[in-house]
């Protein structure tokens, strides 16, 4: 089973010296025990450009598709065998790069 | 057998057999939602069957495998639809570890669990629990909680779906986890049994026994089956010995009666006993009491006393001491300062209060103490205030009728 854990942040500053090594120690942990399958870090919102191709032409917008107080500031991408698993490396995950997450199941 | 024993028999084991004949088919079809449809339709069947066939031998037996052939028909069903995704998406039995529950473990406490999942809304896993552990209907539910009953059917769909697609495990949490996991359950109990004990709303009986009966009906089983949980058996001693003053609580005239003018003699002796002897079974342990078992020990103190000054308020005071020591909250340190204005009187127990305003202000209970501290007090103007101020916050009947009976004397005294 795989699941989403959103990294939530509200303001646009980098992980600390600290929770980059807290979050690298956690990631090797992941890889050890085998849950690991993909992680990474997002620059911030300004950054995105939503892209409409549905149409003749491709429309593009600056800026975020939904302007809000919160955003994803990084994900992981986790293998783990149910919910209460998965819950656990969260509350690690969020302990490491201290910040707020979200988990969401792979359907 | 006549028609109303049949009956009787088949009420009694749909309160007996239905978290079990739910709890198996989990187990064995992976789907919340096929064993609660099963369990419902073996139990109309019985209605049908029954009377006129005669009650089975083993009706929990006759039971489970009528629901499993239901289960069955229903699955083949699907299968024909090829409903591929709903296939993906059974839930995952993982085997419970032995060791942590002991060799022999109820299917219920899994379901109990499961139902209970803290990844799911507090008021889900009311719903939840009250539908799959319970056996009440959604229509019932739905009144309990004043909710229309398409909300309520909802509610329950939603937290069904959330526990198949986020695979919330069908699994007696491990022993690190169990403490945590234990209070999550006994918050949702304890819910159940206050909105039936103190039931909001202008219009709804003060107090809706269903409810209380039900939570502690479910609390009792969990404490069979979880023995050793001393919060699960000083909740148990919390509810009994709630439940036994439940007929001097509420006058005949609607209104509400304290506890300090109740008359005890009509305090459920049975219940009583039972929830002394729970209280003292915990006390022998000597571990130390969490939250649960204080408030049964100040209840025990409470009921201990045959007539109201008798009351043992020094005990009484020891105990929210503790209780303050693991629950700061305001609401506790409230109920402490009614202790302390027993122990040191109404001047000392106003000062706490007052120093409470700030968060309680809005709380009714806090207006209702306030009130009778400033009456003993003599301040009678404040007083009525805080009785109108009270009147316009509570929610349930006897209270209001209780409240401005009191607001009236003072109008005789002052």
């Amino acid at each position: 089973m795989r699941y989403l854990v959103n990294v939530l942040h509200d303001r646009p500053d980098a992980a600390t010296a600290d929770e980059t090594a807290a979050i690298d120690a956690f990631d090797e942990r992941l890889q050890t025990d085998g849950h690991w399958v993909f992680a990474g870090g997002l620059a911030s919102p300004d950054s995105s450009t939503v892209v409409d191709g549905r149409g003749e032409e491709m429309v593009l917008t600056d800026g975020p598709c939904v302007e809000s107080r919160e955003w994803t500031s990084g994900f992981w991408v986790l293998e783990a065998l149910d919910l209460d698993v998965a819950l656990r490396l969260a509350a690690a995950g969020s302990r490491a790069c201290h910040r707020r997450v979200e988990v969401r199941p792979f359907l | 057998m006549s028609t109303d024993d049949v009956g009787d028999t088949i009420a009694r084991a749909h309160r007996d057999e239905w978290a079990r004949v739910v709890a198996t088919l989990t187990r064995q079809f992976g789907d919340l939602d096929v064993a609660e449809e099963a369990a419902a339709d073996a139990f109309e069947t019985a209605v049908a069957r029954w009377p006129v066939d005669g009650v089975p031998p083993n009706p929990g037996g006759w039971l489970t495998t009528t629901a499993r052939r239901k289960a069955l028909d229903r699955v083949r069903r699907e299968s024909k639809r090829d409903d591929k995704q709903k296939q993906a998406q059974t839930m995952y039995d993982a085997p419970s570890d032995p060791a942590d529950t002991g060799a022999v473990e109820d299917e219920r406490l899994r379901l109990v669990f499961t139902c209970c999942h803290p990844a799911l809304a507090l008021e889900a896993r009311v719903a939840l629990t009250l539908r799959m552990v319970g056996g009440l209907t959604v229509a019932e539910i739905a009144r309990a909680f004043l909710v229309h009953e398409s909300a309520m059917a909802r509610r329950i769909t939603r937290a069904k779906a959330k526990i198949k697609a986020a695979r919330i495990p069908y699994r007696v949490p491990s022993e690190a986890d169990l403490p945590a996991r234990v209070s999550g359950v006994l918050a949702v109990l304890y819910l159940v049994f206050n909105e039936g004990y103190l039931a909001s709303g202008p219009d709804t009986d003060p107090v809706r026994h269903d409810l209380t009966a039900e939570a502690i009906r479910l609390t009792r089983l969990l404490h069979r089956l979880l023995p050793d949980e001393g919060e699960v058996a000083g909740l148990l001693a919390l509810m009994l010995l709630t439940e036994a003053r439940r007929d001097a609580r509420v006058s005949e005239e609607g209104a509400l009666v304290t506890l300090q003018e109740q008359d005890r003699a009509t305090w459920d002796a049975a219940m009583v006993a039972e929830g002394h002897h729970l209280v003292r079974e915990r006390v022998a342990t000597g571990r130390p009491p969490g939250r649960y078992q204080l408030l049964a020990a100040v209840n025990a103190v409470h009921t201990s006393a045959a007539r109201a000054e008798d009351t043992d308020w020094s005990q009484v005071l020891a105990l929210y001491d503790q209780l303050v020591r693991l629950d700061p909250s305001p609401v506790v340190a409230l109920n402490r300062a009614v202790a302390v204005a027993e122990v040191d009187g109404a001047e000392a127990g106003l000062e706490i209060v007052d120093g409470l305003v700030d968060e309680l202000a809005d709380y009714h209970p806090y207006v209702v103490v306030r009130a009778d501290l400033l009456r003993r007090l003599g301040r009678l103007h404040e007083s009525r205030a805080a009785y109108d101020r009270a009147i316009e916050l509570a929610g349930n009947t006897a209270e209001t009728a209780y409240l401005r009976r009191r607001r009236g004397e003072l109008d005789i005294t002052g």
